[in-house]
């Protein structure tokens, strides 16, 4: 099925590029050309965007790396269809699968996309922004996010062209949310409100999930990975502290930020629990042992291999940044 | 939006300023090519151009075994890279009095220079860094009879999510100049020093990172000056520490001298002082 939809996306790009050949358009233009519904059409038969609850829809990521060949389309997006307006929740990893995105959306509703809202601030969830500046969305985001992506920004830029390649990375921008979430903060659709929770430190320091009250969808973000596994880039203690409090959230189900979507709540949390229950307890004891990080870091969590996907790509990254941050308990 | 002139305000250290001017260019320039992820041979090349300026016409000689320099081949978080050096002052004409680490690709590659105590025994440094690209890491150690000796390791750093910036920064910020020192016994034989760990809460923002949508840079903020001592011994000091990851940390080996107490100094850009000492633990001997 993702390879499916890798190959499908990718042809879709191949006919976006024929389309504008003769013009030099940039990515970023697109949504004002006279081809768009064109394209919309081409999209929207290939970019699977699938109803998981009254006016909600999912477009499930595959479990891989950011790659040229999955045009970055690796974490899970999501939309939410008000009487009023449309909200997106995550904008994808490139241009091209947030503009395959909108188009599906296109197809789907004749309302505007009012709100784009970003989860956190990797690369797969923010890439696409762009995209949803130009259709005039505003972008919510965590208060910490701005900031989060000032300090990030350009290695992204850099990091991923190395990645992705520069083809894919074409017209791809930093762009910051301009509202911010300090909290809690309602958006309203018209006849649905979604609730967006902004929370401390855990996979990064910029968390923000959306809760769908009518439907009691939770949109996760992040925060949640199933399957595959969470990487680290906050806060250890404030993920596992914060874990409670998450569970707490009344959802009949969730989208997780990675991983099949969707899934029941709150069963969905027991595997990274765990996940992260064992890495502190093995990393907790090397620094009790006076074992240096750089040896550490090689066997913390390694009981948990078999467990997940991406494995050997993020297990040793995630070591490394609770013993830093363990090491101060 | 390219040909924005770069601001060097945020640039504390002198040091760091000139390395910056010389490097960023090559780091964020104007062309695509520049971008271009670093290799043995270009982070080399930006080595043999940067040495005059840190050494200037000094012979270093390499791979004499004075110095050793230990990093992984592929770090996992470039934001924490750990690097091991070891000097053994056995092998050169006489003690050793510093050890410079160099970073070649990031923008003020002098990631910190350590000044050795006399007599203090320092026979192994351990601490982490950032390392914004794919790099060689260099140690140079001087005697003090002014002799260079330099080892190197090439580690593959950043690429992907992984990102030489702070994690958490409210709570970087928060705790910022608390301090924790681990004390390690010596281990198997009598012979072997003891060691001690440092542990800095500090946010050490190198800077030099621009912010993409204003191309402005993100002012720097990190521990300048360290110094370490035993009843006002210097064990270890360090100035620079641009590179040096979010709360520092160094781990060491070193020849206690009496019982007197483990007294730390650090200073940090923005002029903060933090002070805090310990007594000396028992070691049995």
């Amino acid at each position: 099925m993702h390879i499916g939809e890798a190959m499908s996306i990718d042809r879709t790009r191949r006919k976006l590029v024929n389309a504008f050949a003769c013009t030099a358009v940039s990515a970023a233009m697109l949504p004002c050309c006279p081809g768009r519904s064109a394209l919309a059409a081409a999209y929207g038969l290939e970019f699977k965007l699938r109803k998981i609850a009254d006016g909600v829809f999912a477009f499930r990521g595959v479990d891989e790396l950011m790659s040229a060949a999955n045009q970055g389309a690796i974490s899970n997006l999501a939309v939410v269809v008000g009487s009023d307006a449309v909200a997106v929740i995550d904008s994808g990893g490139s241009l091209v699968e947030a503009n395959a995105l909108i188009a599906a959306i296109g197809k789907m509703s004749a309302k505007p996309v009012r709100y784009l809202i970003n989860t956190h601030m990797h690369p797969d969830h923010i890439f696409g922004n762009a995209a949803f500046r130009e259709i005039g969305a505003t972008i919510v985001g965590h208060r910490n996010l701005p900031r989060a992506l000032e300090a990030r920004g350009a290695f992204y830029l850099q990091g991923f062209r190395e990645q992705i390649g520069g083809a894919l990375m074409k017209g791809i921008e930093i762009i910051p949310p301009t509202m911010l979430v300090d909290d809690r903060l309602q958006l309203d659709l018209g006849g649905r409100v979604l609730e967006l929770q902004a929370w401390k430190a855990a996979h990064t320091d910029n968390d923000l999930t959306v809760f769908d009250s009518a439907t009691r969808t939770l949109f996760a973000g992040d925060l949640v990975f199933i399957g595959s596994l969470p990487t680290l880039d906050g806060s250890l203690l404030g993920w596992l502290h914060q874990m409670d409090a998450l569970a707490a959230v009344g959802a009949a189900r969730v989208v997780p930020g990675h991983g099949p979507v969707p899934a029941d709540w709150p069963q969905a949390l027991t595997a990274q629990r765990r996940y992260f229950e064992i890495l502190a307890r093995d990393i907790r004891k090397a620094i009790a042992d006076g074992t240096p990080l750089s040896d550490a870091v090689k066997t913390a969590g390694a009981s948990e291999r078999g467990n997940w996907q991406l494995f050997d790509d993020y297990n040793e990254r995630n070591a490394t940044a609770a013993f830093a941050e363990l090491e101060w308990e | 939006m390219q040909n924005h002139a770069y601001t060097s305000r945020q640039l504390v250290l002198p040091l760091a300023a000139i390395f910056a001017a010389i490097i960023l260019g090559t780091l964020f320039g104007s062309s695509g090519a520049a971008n271009a992820q670093q290799t043995a041979a270009s982070s080399d090349r930006i080595w043999q151009d940067l040495k005059g300026d840190v050494f200037g016409d000094r012979a270093i000689l390499v791979d004499t075994g004075v110095v050793r320099i230990e990093a992984p081949k592929r770090a996992q978080d470039a934001a924490i890279v750990p690097v091991d050096i070891y000097i053994d002052p056995a092998k050169a004409a006489d003690d050793i009095k510093s050890v410079t680490l160099i970073i070649d690709v990031n923008p003020a590659p002098v990631a910190a220079t350590f000044q050795i105590g006399k007599d203090a025994g320092v026979t192994h440094l351990s601490t982490r860094v950032r390392v914004n690209d794919y790099s060689y890491l260099r140690a140079i150690a001087e005697t003090r009879g002014g002799e260079l000796h330099m080892a190197q390791t090439f580690v593959k750093a950043s690429g992907g999510c992984s990102v030489p910036a702070v994690k958490n920064q409210d709570e970087a910020i928060a705790t910022m100049g608390q301090m924790k020192l681990r004390q390690f016994p010596p281990q198997e034989t009598m012979t072997k020093a003891q060691e001690l760990q440092l542990m800095i809460r500090h946010p050490n923002n190198s800077g030099l990172q621009r912010n993409p949508q204003t191309q402005y840079f993100i002012p720097a903020h990190f521990v300048q000056k360290l110094s370490i001592s035993q009843a006002d011994r210097p064990i270890l000091s360090m100035e620079g520490g641009i590179s040096i990851s979010e709360d520092p940390n160094f781990r060491f080996d070193f020849t206690a001298h009496g019982t007197g107490d483990i007294q730390v100094e650090a200073i940090d850009t923005d002029g903060k002082v933090f002070r805090n000492q310990w007594p000396l633990e028992a070691t049995g001997l």
